[in-house]
């Protein structure tokens, strides 16, 4: 069951989203997050949802994956809309109970919302599709280098990150190992009400958080051996070099940005 | 010049409050020839896994030398340029898998070095041939079988170009076919590359083909010699709490029984031929 947490997954593959440099696509995302907070009325989601249904055309990652990644949030997504749809104000409504009210506004802003939430989780979701995670982690230290000025730790920062990453399949491991082996002991899981559920989980994590302490202790000893000792002087199997593409896409998404400001001004 | 030598090394780990704390060595003088293929044995606690540590300065000696090529291990500037000559490989093999990729891994030790891209590249190239693990370039370590990851930990030293690779009781998690490819793998590397190697382990057969074997027990050097040295001294063994080799004990059981063979047939095929010679004698 821990199996299926897809955490920052990554479909690998070597389309031009997958070759396009790593800090380009967060740059590229926090671009396509602003648009989309900045896009009102139809004609700027309709550029929002062109932007994207092209960005996911050109990865060549499946429409139905990306859509797979919306299901844990089909909750909020419905409560959003539903909140906006009966509770937004306006000055005649279609229908009207209690305090639940429906106007036309109301609809139209519900669907906005929704769309919204699921444009930008799709968005996101496009970039850790075709991002591996290490490429990520290096994209980000590489963006935020400049802090290194004010003494933020960003070497160590990246570096726990991807140590995280790479430790998630192991714990997971672990605790169904774990699980197991208090199963075969009579364990029991999956019964009772949510406190007792959460009560089982306690012999599993005391075990699990020894253990991950002692591995970080030998993981610790291991990169001693193997001459770390901080970013200081590091350098990289493989560097990070802005290519022509890049500056290509980084142009396109300001143009996007520009269009949808634009479209909001002019009230469309 | 010895690769490393040691001179009276003692060692005490940090005791708890109130006990006196307890050797873990106890002088131990010794120097390992450069190129040569060293095995370490003794049983749990004999000192074995901190003899390792001492090696390459994760562990500094309460008492007593260790010098690498000459370099003082308590010597804070020598410290990086003793880790890179000294790599070491420990038992757990994900507990030392760092990145997520495998040749990302390999990297580790060269960008901690500071090696430039093009030079880092060759090198992981060369390390994942080394050790036969270059169709996994660019796989996940997690999905990797004990031996492959074992693999992959030993190309992440060899990245450092080192001169010498300890390795702490790196075969005692693996399945028999994944010790057998992390045997080779160091052997080849003995052979080829001319790396020193220190094996650390509790796996007699593992000693067969050294140039030399340690035994340690409480914290001291207890044999020391060429296999057949060490191995035909049986008693001595046992009373350690030492299995001796499977052909070694057959025949001891064989000369306590009256049959006229040799002690020092190690492997398989001699110790075969050492009994048809003795039973043809007969």
């Amino acid at each position: 069951m821990l199996k299926d947490i897809t955490l920052g997954q990554y479909f690998p593959g070597n389309s031009i989203a997958h070759r396009l440099d790593p800090r380009t696509k967060i740059l590229l995302v926090t671009l396509y997050i602003i648009a989309l907070f900045s896009a009102k009325g139809w004609m700027g989601y309709a550029v929002m949802a062109v932007t994207l249904a092209a960005c996911v055309k050109v990865s060549h990652v499946g429409l139905r994956a990306l859509v797979r990644g919306l299901k844990p949030l089909v909750f909020i997504i419905a409560f959003t809309g539903i909140l906006n749809m009966f509770f937004t104000p306006d000055t005649h409504y279609l229908w009207e109970w209690g305090i639940l009210r429906v106007s036309v506004k109301g609809i139209e802003n519900a669907l906005f919302m929704v769309i919204r939430i699921m444009l930008l989780v799709m968005g996101t979701f496009l970039m850790t599709y075709t991002t591996s995670p290490i490429r990520l982690t290096d994209g980000l230290e590489s963006l935020l280098n400049p802090l290194k000025k004010i003494h933020v730790p960003v070497h160590e920062l990246a570096m726990m990150m991807a140590i995280a990453l790479r430790f998630i399949p192991t714990l997971i491991e672990e605790t169904d190992k774990i699980m197991s082996a208090q199963k075969a002991r009579g364990a029991d899981f999956d019964s009772g009400n949510i406190f007792q559920k959460a009560k089982a989980l306690v012999p599993i994590l005391v075990p699990l958080f020894i253990s991950a302490f002692r591995r970080a202790d030998e993981l610790a000893t291991a990169m001693e051996c193997r001459c770390y000792h901080g970013g200081e002087g590091r350098t990289k199997l493989h560097v990070l070099k802005y290519q022509r593409r890049d500056y290509v896409a980084l142009a396109g998404g300001a143009v996007i940005l520009a269009l949808v400001v634009v479209l909001r001004r002019l009230g469309a | 010049m010895d690769m490393i030598e040691t001179k009276a090394l003692e060692f005490a780990y940090p005791a708890e409050e109130g006990e006196k704390p307890v050797l873990a060595l106890r002088g131990v003088d010794t120097a390992i020839e450069k190129g040569s293929f060293v095995v370490v044995l003794g049983h749990n606690g004999s000192g074995k896994s901190t003899f390792a540590k001492s090696l390459n300065a994760i562990l500094l000696p309460c008492g007593g030398k260790v010098y690498v090529e000459g370099m003082d291990t308590q010597d804070e500037a020598c410290l990086l340029e003793i880790r890179r000559r000294v790599g070491m490989v420990f038992q757990n093999p994900d507990n030392q898998i760092v990145a997520n990729v495998v040749e990302e891994d390999v990297a580790f030790a060269p960008e901690n070095l500071g090696v430039a891209s093009e030079e880092i590249r060759r090198r992981v190239d060369d390390a994942l041939a080394a050790v036969d693990m270059t169709a996994f370039m660019t796989h996940a370590p997690h999905l990797l079988s004990g031996g492959q990851k074992q693999r992959v930990a030993i190309a992440g030293v060899i990245a450092m170009e080192p001169e010498c690779i300890v390795l702490d009781e790196a075969t005692a998690m693996l399945d028999p076919i994944g010790r057998q490819e992390v045997l080779s793998a160091v052997h080849k590397l003995n052979r080829e590359k001319d790396i020193t190697v220190v094996l650390i382990t509790h796996h007699m057969n593992e000693a067969e083909e050294a140039d030399r074997v340690i035994v340690m027990d409480d914290g001291r050097i207890a044999l020391d010699g060429t296999p057949k040295e060490v191995f035909t001294q049986v008693e001595p063994l046992r009373t350690m709490g030492l299995t001796v080799p499977d052909t070694v004990d057959l025949l001891d059981r064989l000369r306590k029984d009256g049959l006229d063979v040799p002690l020092d047939a190690l492997t398989v095929d001699e110790c075969a031929a050492a009994i048809t010679a003795a039973l043809a004698k007969n």
